[in-house]
């Protein structure tokens, strides 16, 4: 069973079809939250492409999505970054 | 096998101790080969042939005189790399800057290359190679290039996130916002508020080796390629797909690298030199000429940027707007978008509000450079910071310790922070005895702070005993700051062996997995995770040999300080075995001993730091002369402080150079003046005191060892701790970067002038 979580887009984020900036969705890991967010806003994929990091509880996770949402953590969806 | 991630406190016999890099003995005594020092049987020199336009068609490159010239055995132009990139932009942008297609975007744009017998045939080849241009207008400047009549460059870019979605091709890429809260009401709250516009210019990344390399392509799609670069598995996937390789079968080693800061993140002549080989069917070595460093590959962004930020009596920060406008070169870039994530990020500030421009222009494509974007952002906002303070009555420091972010504060793009350093360096930089040296007539003292990310990312590495128990660590990140070192450290700690037992060194992409590249102050966190998973795999090979050798269950054996024991009912007493005894029979105990890890390291910790810098500025020139300067920082463990504090040391001298005298200089032929080292002036020992440096160790949750990155958040605060301690000193606030003598000058006549 997965379980419900709030998700916060980063305030660049804009989803065509989506409820604003935060999302609610059903999943155990990061990974099934991004399955579950492409599988229900036409252009989060294309929101994926650009790049897409997953803050989850102000700890960043930009590669692993195996990564578990622990209950009532603060999820973010910010830019993907990269360094110098 | 899983390992534990989470931040455990212990005592450490290496880790923390300060050794000499393996590497040490082959660079010092010019053993080291770097990229230009590879070489191989029947090859061939490369050149390239550069635009000397900053914006023109290419109407026809005709090669065949170069092709009859004796000794030239290749020539190749975009047609030779066709697109096979499949709808990807970003890979399509680097094609087309590696060779121009159709048109030259910017000065020093790759128009095609030529591979000769040697370098004069090469250089002869080049001038016969003819291009027929027709020059286009052409824009540099950020400001002007966002303009309704600039030129447009690419007729496929409508500005992202704006709406409504614009009907018509722009130079503006994308528009990015981040923060929360509401400014207006912030600004309503301020007593004292202060607006201000600054602009930083173009730098370079100035490490001191040029790209250079050697590539050799065979007919059966098999190929080599020796490089300088921060990441030979990202180059490697980067070349094959352009070239239409299988990526296992490129081989890519990194050469000893002099240099990167970002610069050596992209691919720039190395797929013009595989296409070279290619068609030569022979090695080409290509080196590029300083001016071709300049022209051709990645600097940093210039900037213009608006700050707005308002305060109370007391010193609370009420509201906060950053509108900033970043170009990323020829081709769209996010570094608009990093300065806006960066900004405001030592601060809770409850109203805050970043938007970033990221626009294209006719310069060289812009490649990250230590700590991308933020150092621009810092400059305007810790300049104005200090308007604020001196407004308000408050001391600098108190200013920024009365704002600062805490662990629980909203970082500017939208997490909770966990853990940070922030508050510490301040703290640190308050009670350190820079901040109560006096100070000789026309000096001044300005203090600055800095924010970087850091990342993680994929890592693999391979830990191996040998009969002797010596052990060969090898590692897929580059070594650009000392990296292997410390991770020659981290497996001697946990193994509970001497350092000088562990050699490490760095695989080429065909003896490990991927890695990836070493930037975003990734390579000690993430390859330093690896070794230490590594070596407790090899731990647990150890222990399961050792209660073979004894006859004993595995579960009775433990391993400490390098040895293991048995700790079980009736074998207590058996005699400890050494890694080196295990390590002698591992022949006939199962084989050789080895320990494995791969890895995504992500939960990279936040970096923070905090710059003292006296100046003395000479009234009469302008020129401002750093007396004294220190570096504070939080690196979460340091696991070998010399290289820790080289960081600090080399970032924080970058930073200045940026801040007194480097910038690239256009001509209003949109071309680039001053390609060399000459009149692109980088400091050198002779312009700097000894950088003071003060490590903090505020354990990073997220490594075993409490590891942050370390090297690239030291180059965000020096220029605002330049310009803060100019303007103590003079006077006069210096809203232009660099601060070049010309510049203090005409601010300090014009503030006489004044009045």
């Amino acid at each position: 069973m997965h379980r419900k979580m709030r998700v916060s887009l980063s305030s660049t984020f804009q989803l065509a079809d989506g409820p604003g900036s935060t999302l609610d969705v059903q999943a155990e890991t990061i990974a099934e939250m991004m399955a579950s967010l492409t599988d229900r806003y036409t252009d989060f994929a294309a929101l994926l492409e650009r790049g897409v990091a997953v803050s989850i509880n102000g700890q960043i996770y930009r590669d692993d999505w195996t990564q578990a949402i622990p209950a009532d953590a603060e999820v973010f969806l910010i830019p993907r970054i990269e360094g110098g | 096998m899983g390992h534990e991630q989470k931040y455990v406190d212990k005592k450490y016999e290496v880790v923390g101790t300060r050794f000499n890099r393996p590497d040490g003995i082959d660079k010092v005594t010019g053993k080291a080969r770097y990229g230009a020092d590879a070489s191989a049987p029947g090859q061939l020199v490369g050149r390239v042939l550069r635009s000397p336009h900053a914006h023109a068609q290419i109407v026809k490159i005709n090669t065949a005189k170069a092709e009859k010239l004796p000794g030239v055995k290749s020539i190749v132009t975009s047609a030779d790399l066709p697109d096979l990139t499949g709808g990807d932009q970003g890979l399509a942008d680097i094609l087309e800057n590696c060779l121009a297609r159709g048109r030259a975007l910017y000065d020093g744009h790759a128009i095609a290359a030529v591979a000769a017998v040697d370098e004069q045939t090469a250089a002869k080849a080049l001038k016969l190679i003819e291009v027929k241009y027709k020059k286009l207008p052409h824009v540099t400047d950020v400001d002007e290039a966002m303009s309704e009549s600039a030129p447009v460059i690419h007729d496929r870019i409508f500005t992202r996130g704006v709406e409504p979605k614009p009907s018509k091709p722009s130079n503006i890429a994308a528009r990015t916002q981040m923060g929360y809260g509401d400014v207006d009401v912030g600004f309503a709250e301020a007593d004292v508020i202060i607006e201000k516009t600054y602009k930083t210019e173009q730098t370079h990344q100035g490490y001191i080796e040029p790209h250079a390399c050697l590539a050799s392509v065979n007919p059966d799609g098999s190929a080599e390629l020796w490089v300088t670069t921060q990441g030979h598995f990202v180059f490697r996937n980067v070349c094959a797909s352009l070239l239409g390789l299988d990526i296992a079968k490129l081989k890519v080693t990194s050469s000893e690298i002099g240099g990167g800061f970002g610069g050596k993140t992209h691919v720039w002549g190395e797929p013009v030199a595989l296409a070279l080989s290619r068609k030569a069917n022979r090695p080409v070595k290509m080196v590029m000429g300083r001016d071709e460093v300049f022209r051709g590959t990645g600097p940093t962004s210039s900037t213009s940027i608006d700050v707005k930020m308002g305060a109370k009596k007391d010193g609370t920060i009420t509201a906060a707007v950053a509108e900033m406008r970043y170009q990323g070169g020829a081709f769209p870039g996010n570094w608009a978008m990093l300065a806006c994530m960066t900004a405001f990020a030592c601060y809770d500030i409850k109203n805050n509000k970043s938007v970033g421009w990221d626009v294209v222009v006719n310069r060289p494509k812009v490649a990250a450079y230590r700590a991308p974007s933020a150092p621009m952002a810092a400059f305007a906002v810790e300049s104005t910071i200090d308007l604020l303070a001196k407004e308000v009555g408050i001391s600098p420091i108190d200013m920024r310790l009365k704002n600062v972010a805490r662990e629980g504060t909203q970082a500017p793009y939208g997490p909770t922070y966990g853990p940070i350093g922030i508050e510490h360096t301040l703290k640190a930089v308050k009670d350190h005895p820079h901040m109560r040296a006096k100070l000789k007539k026309n000096q001044g003292r300005g203090v600055a702070c800095g924010f970087w990310f850091n990342i993680g990312g994929q890592t693999c590495t391979d830990l191996n005993i040998s009969v002797d128990g010596t052990v060969n660590l090898t590692l897929g990140t580059v070594d650009v700051g000392g990296s292997r070192s410390s991770m020659a450290m981290i497996a001697a700690e946990e193994l509970g062996i001497p350092y000088d037992q562990v050699r490490a060194n760095i695989a080429d992409t065909t003896s490990l997995g991927h890695n990836d590249m070493t930037e975003g102050s990734r390579g000690t966190f993430s390859s330093g995770m690896a070794t230490i998973f590594a070596a407790r795999d090899a731990i647990s090979v150890l222990k399961q040999r050792a209660a073979q050798m004894w006859g004993v269950p595995e579960e009775d054996v433990i391993w400490e300080n390098g040895q293991a024991i048995a700790t079980g009912e009736g074998h207590g007493n058996l005699p400890a075995l050494t890694l080196q005894e295990i390590a002698a029979k591992s022949g006939r105990t199962g084989g050789p001993i080895a320990g494995h890890n791969e890895v995504v390291a992500d939960g990279a910790g936040m970096g923070f730091a905090s710059h003292i810098c006296d100046v003395e500025v000479d009234p009469e020139t302008g020129r401002s002369s750093i007396v004294r300067y220190t570096v504070v920082q939080d690196a979460g463990k340091a696991i070998n402080p010399d290289y820790v504090e080289g960081q600090f040391q080399g970032g924080a001298t970058q930073g200045i150079g940026w801040a007194l005298n480097e910038e690239y200089i256009y001509g209003d032929d949109g071309c680039l003046q001053n390609p060399g080292f000459l009149d692109y002036r980088i400091p050198v020992c002779s312009d700097l005191p000894f950088i003071d440096t003060k490590i903090l160790e505020v354990p990073n949750p997220l490594h075993p060892y409490g590891v942050r990155g370390v090297g690239e958040t030291s180059i965000v605060p020096p220029l605002a701790a330049v310009g803060n301690a100019i303007a103590n000193a003079t006077g006069v606030r210096m809203t232009h970067a660099p601060m070049s003598p010309p510049r203090v000058l005409a601010a300090i006549d014009a503030q006489e002038n004044a009045g």
